[in-house]
C-alpha cells in the first residue's frame, strides 16, 4: 500500500502528476473534438434535411464511411492527410515544415469522426420537432440562421441530449486511441509510467479509475441537462402508448 | 429494380463516374507494387480479424445473457455486481482494458510457480488469449446492458401464457423469453457487432498480427503511407457491409407487425 501511494504521489518520484497532466490533455481533446463534431453535425444535419440531392448524397457517403471504418484507421489516415496538407501549404508559402501540436491534431481527427455520429443524432432530433413550429418561424419571416438559433436548437435539445451524452462518452474514450499515434494523453502517460516502474496493475487501474470518474460525473451532468431541457414537457415514463 | 432506378438519377450517374475516375486515378498513380509481396500475410491478417471477431462475439454474447438476466430479475447480490461490471467496462477505454489485461496479468502470472508449471503456460505466454479475453469482456459488458433492456421488454402476457402451459422455468426461458429478447435486441446487436469489428485493430498494439497490423508493417517496411491504409479501410467497409447484411437477414426471419 505504501508503495502504491509513493508511485501515485503528485511530486516527481511518483507519477501521479503525469497521469493528471495526461487527463487534462485527454479532456481538452475530448472537449474540442466534441465541439468541432457538434458544429459539423449541425451543418451536416441541416444539409441532410434541407440540402440539394448532391449535398445529401455526399453527406450520406461521409456518415456511412466514417461509421464503418475503425476509428484507429481513420485517425491514422486523417493524421497523415492533415499533417501533409499543412506542410505542403507552409512550404508553398515559403515557411519550412511545421511541427503540429498534438492537441490540435487530436481535435481535428476526432472531430471529423464525431461529426459523422453527431450528424445522425441531430438529424433525428430535428426531425422530431413538430413541423408546425418551423412553419410558424418561417411564417414570421425569420431568416434561416435566426430560425436555427431561436426555434430549432432549443426545440430539439431534449431529443438530442441522450444521444449527445453517449457521443461525449465516446469522445472521452476515443482520446485513448491517440496513444497509438504517440500523443501524450492519459493512456499513453499511463503506459510510460507503468513500463518504467513495472507496476502495471497500479497504473492501469488508477487510469481506469480516472476515466470512470469522468464518465460517472458526465453522466450525472447530462442527466441534469436533460431534465432542464425537458422542463415543461410531459415525462416520458408517464406517456401511455 | 427500384434500387437500380434510384442509382440512375442524373446526379448520381455523374457522381459514380467521378468516383470511377478517382478509383482509376488511384490505381494508376499510387504505388501498389507492394501487394504481391504482402498478399499472403494480408490474407492471414484478414482471416485472423474475422476469427477474432466471431469468437469474441459468440463468447461475449453467451456471457451477456446471464449479465442481462441478473440485472433484469436477479436478486441484489447478483444484480449489483453485474451492473458494476457493465458500468466499469462501458466507462473505460477498451485500449486501456487490453493493456491492463495483457501487461498487468502478463506480468503477474510468471510470479506464481504453479502457473508457470501448468499445462496452460505455453498458451499464456502468447498474446492471443489476452486479446480474446479483453475483447470478450468488452462485448459482454456492452451487450449485458442491451440484454437487460431486451429481457425487460418481453411482454408479461407471453411469460404468463408459458406458465399457464405448465412450462418449467428453464423451458420457459429457452422457448419464450430468450428468443423474444434476442429478436428485440437484434438491431442493436447488429450495430454493436460492427462496433466490435472496429475494436479489433486495437489488439495490434499487443503484437497480434491481424489486418491492421499488416498495414502498419507495410508502412514501416516500405514508407508507403496512404495505399495500405486506403485498402485497409476498404476491407473494413466490406466486412461491415457483410455484417449488416447478415443481421438484416436474421431480423427478416421473424415478420414484424407494425
Amino acid at each position: 500500500m505504501q508503495e502504491v501511494i509513493e508511485l501515485l504521489s503528485l511530486s516527481p518520484p511518483g507519477w501521479g502528476g503525469n497521469l493528471l497532466r495526461g487527463l487534462m490533455h485527454s479532456l481538452q481533446i475530448a472537449l474540442g473534438a466534441f465541439g468541432f463534431g457538434l458544429v459539423i453535425g449541425l451543418a451536416g444535419a441541416c444539409g441532410k434535411l434541407y440540402g440539394g440531392p448532391i449535398t445529401r448524397d455526399l453527406l450520406a457517403v461521409y456518415t456511412t464511411v466514417v461509421r464503418a471504418v475503425p476509428e484507429l484507421v481513420l485517425i491514422l489516415i486523417l493524421y497523415y492527410v492533415g499533417s501533409d496538407l499543412i506542410n505542403k501549404a507552409s512550404e508553398a508559402m515559403g515557411y519550412g515544415r511545421v511541427q503540429i501540436s498534438g492537441v490540435a491534431a487530436g481535435i481535428w481527427v476526432l472531430g471529423i469522426v464525431q461529426g459523422a455520429y453527431a450528424t445522425e443524432i441531430l438529424r433525428g432530433a430535428i426531425k422530431a420537432i413538430p413541423v408546425g413550429q418551423i412553419e410558424a418561424a418561417r411564417a414570421f419571416g425569420m431568416p434561416p440562421l435566426m430560425m436555427l438559433r431561436r426555434v430549432m436548437i432549443p426545440a430539439m435539445m431534449s431529443f438530442a441530449i441522450p444521444g449527445l451524452a453517449n457521443l461525449w462518452l465516446i469522445a472521452t474514450k476515443d482520446t485513448a486511441l491517440l496513444a497509438v499515434v504517440g500523443f501524450n494523453e492519459l493512456t499513453q502517460e499511463t503506459r510510460q509510467a507503468a513500463s518504467s516502474t513495472r507496476a502495471y496493475f497500479t497504473f492501469f487501474l488508477a487510469a481506469g479509475a480516472l476515466y470512470l470518474i469522468v464518465t460517472l460525473l458526465s453522466a450525472r451532468f447530462f442527466a441534469r441537462l436533460e431534465a432542464w431541457a425537458r422542463k415543461g414537457q410531459p415525462s416520458l415514463r408517464t406517456v401511455k402508448v | 429494380m427500384t434500387a437500380l432506378r434510384a442509382l440512375l438519377r442524373p446526379h448520381r450517374i455523374v457522381m459514380i463516374a467521378l468516383f470511377a475516375v478517382l478509383v482509376v486515378w488511384c490505381a494508376v498513380t499510387l504505388r501498389w507494387d507492394w501487394i504481391p509481396r504482402y498478399a499472403p500475410l494480408a490474407l492471414e491478417g484478414l482471416w485472423r480479424t474475422v476469427w477474432l471477431l466471431v469468437i469474441t462475439v459468440v463468447l461475449g454474447f453467451l456471457l451477456a445473457i446471464p449479465l442481462g438476466l441478473a440485472q433484469a430479475i436477479g436478486p441484489w447480490y447478483l444484480s449489483i455486481p453485474a451492473r458494476s461490471f457493465c458500468t466499469v467496462i462501458r466507462g473505460t477505454p477498451l485500449l486501456l482494458q487490453i493493456w491492463l489485461i495483457y501487461y498487468g496479468l502478463g506480468s503477474l502470472f510468471p510470479e506464481y510457480p504453479w502457473i508457470r508449471e501448468s499445462e496452460l503456460w505455453p498458451y499464456l505466454r502468447q498474446a492471443w488469449p489476452y486479446a480474446i479475453f479483453a475483447l470478450t469482456m468488452s462485448y459482454a459488458g456492452y451487450e449485458g446492458e442491451v440484454m437487460r433492456g431486451a429481457f425487460a421488454s418481453v411482454p408479461r402476457g407471453q411469460l404468463e401464457a408459458a406458465e399457464a402451459f405448465g412450462m418449467s422455468r428453464f423451458t420457459k426461458f429457452r422457448r419464450i423469453w430468450l428468443p423474444q429478447a434476442i429478436q428485440t435486441a437484434l438491431p442493436t446487436l447488429g450495430g454493436e457487432t460492427i462496433l466490435q469489428l472496429k475494436a479489433t485493430p486495437l489488439v495490434a498494439t499487443i503484437a497480434i498480427v491481424e489486418m491492421y497490423a499488416v498495414a502498419s508493417r507495410v508502412r514501416q517496411d516500405t514508407f508507403i503511407v496512404y495505399e495500405p491504409l486506403l485498402l485497409l479501410a476498404l476491407f473494413y467497409l466490406a466486412i461491415a457491409g457483410v455484417l449488416a447484411l447478415i443481421f438484416r437477414k436474421l431480423e427478416e426471419r421473424v415478420p414484424v407487425r407494425r
